[in-house]
């Protein structure tokens, strides 16, 4: 067991009669990058408020390196921080910026410099030093930010949306960068975002947010297969919903528009005849046999839209439609709207909404 | 278009006429003060003038203490108001706009009852009192335009983020103030002085009812009692107010690269 180097407890913040995180808990290892993930309110950035100190919680507790933060300012919990629209001094140059942690900490102007230069180089503008941040891009001054919030050694980095504002290219390549650098510092990370993409790539473990509650905590790869709950599996990926009727709890069986499906699990808490809401990622689903699919629902093709490598299909399913993308050959013709299709897919792909 | 134009240009020359006539014919009479010709007599009479010279110099350093007074006075107010309490802004905005309404005479002659010699706080009592009280009633006479010259170059930078920004990286509020907020509101800033120096240059109220040796009684005392001299000294006077605003062009021109001035 590795050893617990953030821990949020039983976190409450509550503005006037607006609950904005409640029961909050999460346990962080060092040199672990953790995303909050979560739609606009969800409390995500409340939370990374709190363990900055800009927010004072109503109730629980912070604790970084096995000490209580709870109570500290901002500025003497040894935390680095970048901000979603950059917040650097616009009246320092680059260096000046970098360096500014080490200047308020006292750090001798030689070891400072060195510092500086040490920070330039591992973002890749060793050259931009004396410029001041109005001269560079969205994505450089990003890089800067980081790099001055790394600059004083924090404890702990938190990154509050870096990459919302700049563009597609630019957040692919600098969120690449960002995780390189973490883990070549192995420095302890809360990102938050909502950008489900940017999670899933970046993190170690993500923490999906709803309502000012952790829906679920796990690894990207447990968050996008094993969704917890309905919110989990609607908000990270593209979910094809399948509304159908329960026909035997026990063997886990469902019918869906007419066919009829063995899940193979039990259904707890179900009986025969109920409602029942299954969720399919549209890469599980093909159209037609496919070695490895052992589950098929007749449909009919009602929309087909060519992107280039991927071809988009809807097919309604009695009263669903589903999405599906299958890639490009230019030696198969697409699908055409109207046609009878069976769509295919593993039985066990199939996940229970709660 | 044209016809728009026309009286365009025919509203701006009666506005300039307006303006520049009188000031025209103020400096042609200043110069008339030599019988049957034009001559800088009356400017060398009052740049030569004993009273002239330490009337100007004490205002002027009553201008640099009261500009002084009015940055540490109005940067931290303004930069907490926004920063903390954004909700009673409007409030302050009124409470700095009082000075516009309240005549000067009125907060002097409040001054002369509030810190006589046998009040609690004795400003009248001593000369250095007094001249503490009149930079600090100029420093209320400018609040209305250092208030709102300081407010307006906070809104143009991210006070929040910057404040938070810089507290994340151990910064304590004198330096947040010193070292980021205002170095970047410092053209705002140099524009509330300039403005505070024109005034202080010029008020004659204060300076007289507290009986002190400022430039507005001197020129108030010239104006009575000579011709030419309250003539030349009027277009000084308007020399040193356009003298103020060049500066602030100036200066903000090599001014240290801020939020307010990222195009240089």
């Amino acid at each position: 067991m590795a050893e617990t180097f953030l821990s949020i407890q039983n976190v409450r913040k509550a503005f006037g009669a607006t609950t904005v995180v409640q029961d909050f808990n999460l346990d962080v290892e060092r040199g672990e990058f953790v995303s909050f993930l979560g739609p606009s309110g969800c409390g995500k950035t409340t939370m990374l408020r709190i363990v900055a100190g800009f927010e004072e919680p109503s109730a629980g507790m912070v604790m970084v390196g096995g000490k209580d933060v709870t109570n500290l300012k901002p500025n003497q919990r040894d935390i680095g921080m970048v901000f979603q629209a950059y917040a650097l001094f616009p009246n320092l140059t680059v260096a000046q910026n970098i360096g500014f942690g080490l200047k308020v900490a006292g750090v001798p102007r030689a070891e400072s410099d060195a510092r500086v230069a040490e920070m330039l180089s591992i973002i890749k503008l060793p050259e931009f030093g004396s410029r001041y941040p109005y001269q560079l891009s969205g994505g450089q001054q990003q890089r800067v930010a980081l790099a001055r919030a790394l600059a004083p050694r924090p404890k702990l980095l938190l990154l509050d949306e870096p990459l919302s504002a700049l563009d597609a290219k630019v957040r692919v390549s600098l969120r690449e960068e960002i995780r390189g650098i973490q883990k070549k510092l192995g420095i302890t990370t809360i990102f938050v975002t909502h950008d489900q993409e940017e999670a899933l790539s970046m993190s170690d473990r993500i923490v999906v947010m709803y309502g000012g509650k952790a829906e679920q905590v796990g690894t990207p790869f447990e968050i996008y297969n094993k969704p917890a709950t309905r919110f989990v599996a609607s908000f990270v990926g593209t979910l094809n919903i399948l509304e159908g009727t329960v026909s035997d709890p026990a063997s886990g069986t469902v019918r869906v528009n007419g066919s009829e499906i063995a899940l193979k699990r039990k259904l707890d808490g179900k009986a025969a005849g109920d409602e029942i809401s299954l969720a399919l990622r549209p890469e599980a689903i093909s159209v037609g046999d496919h070695p490895g699919r052992d589950a098929s629902i007749a449909g009919e093709i009602s929309d087909v839209s060519f992107l280039g490598s991927v071809i988009r299909v809807r097919v309604g399913v009695g009263k669903n439609a589903v999405s599906l993308d299958t890639f490009n050959s230019p030696a198969t013709p697409p699908p055409v709207v109207g046609e009878t299709a069976n769509i295919t897919f593993a039985a066990s792909d199939l996940l229970v909404l709660q | 278009m044209k016809t728009g134009r026309f009286w365009a240009w025919l509203t701006f020359a009666v506005g300039a006429a307006y303006f520049f006539i009188p000031l025209i014919a103020t400096f042609e009479f200043s110069l008339r003060m030599r019988r049957g010709e034009y001559s800088f007599d009356a400017y060398r009479v009052v740049f030569g003038d004993i009273r002239f010279q330490e009337t100007f110099g004490y205002s002027v350093v009553v201008a640099c203490f009261t500009i002084l007074l009015g940055v540490l006075l109005v940067v931290p107010t303004a930069y907490w108001i926004r920063l903390r309490m954004p909700h009673i802004r409007p409030v302050v905005e009124f409470i700095t706009l009082l000075p516009l309404i309240i005549p000067a005479i009125v907060i002097v002659f409040g001054y002369i009852r509030m810190y006589g010699s046998s009040s609690p706080l004795p400003f009248l009592a001593t000369r250095r009192g007094t001249d503490l009280l009149l930079i600090i009633g100029y420093a209320t006479l400018a609040l209305p335009y250092m208030y709102r010259a300081v407010d307006t170059g906070l809104r143009t930078i991210d006070v929040r983020t910057l404040t938070e920004a810089a507290q994340i990286l151990g910064a304590g509020w004198t330096t947040i103030i010193a070292r980021i907020i205002l170095p970047n509101v410092l053209i705002a800033v140099l524009s509330g002085a300039f403005l505070t120096f024109a005034i202080v240059i010029g008020e004659f109220t204060m300076a007289s009812l507290l009986n002190r040796p400022a430039f507005g009684p001197y020129l108030q005392n010239i104006g009575a009692n000579r011709a030419y001299e309250p003539a030349a000294l009027a277009v000084i006077a308007f020399a040193i107010t356009w003298g103020c605003m060049a500066v602030i062009q100036l200066l903000s021109r090599f001014a240290p690269k801020s939020a307010n001035n990222p195009s240089h």
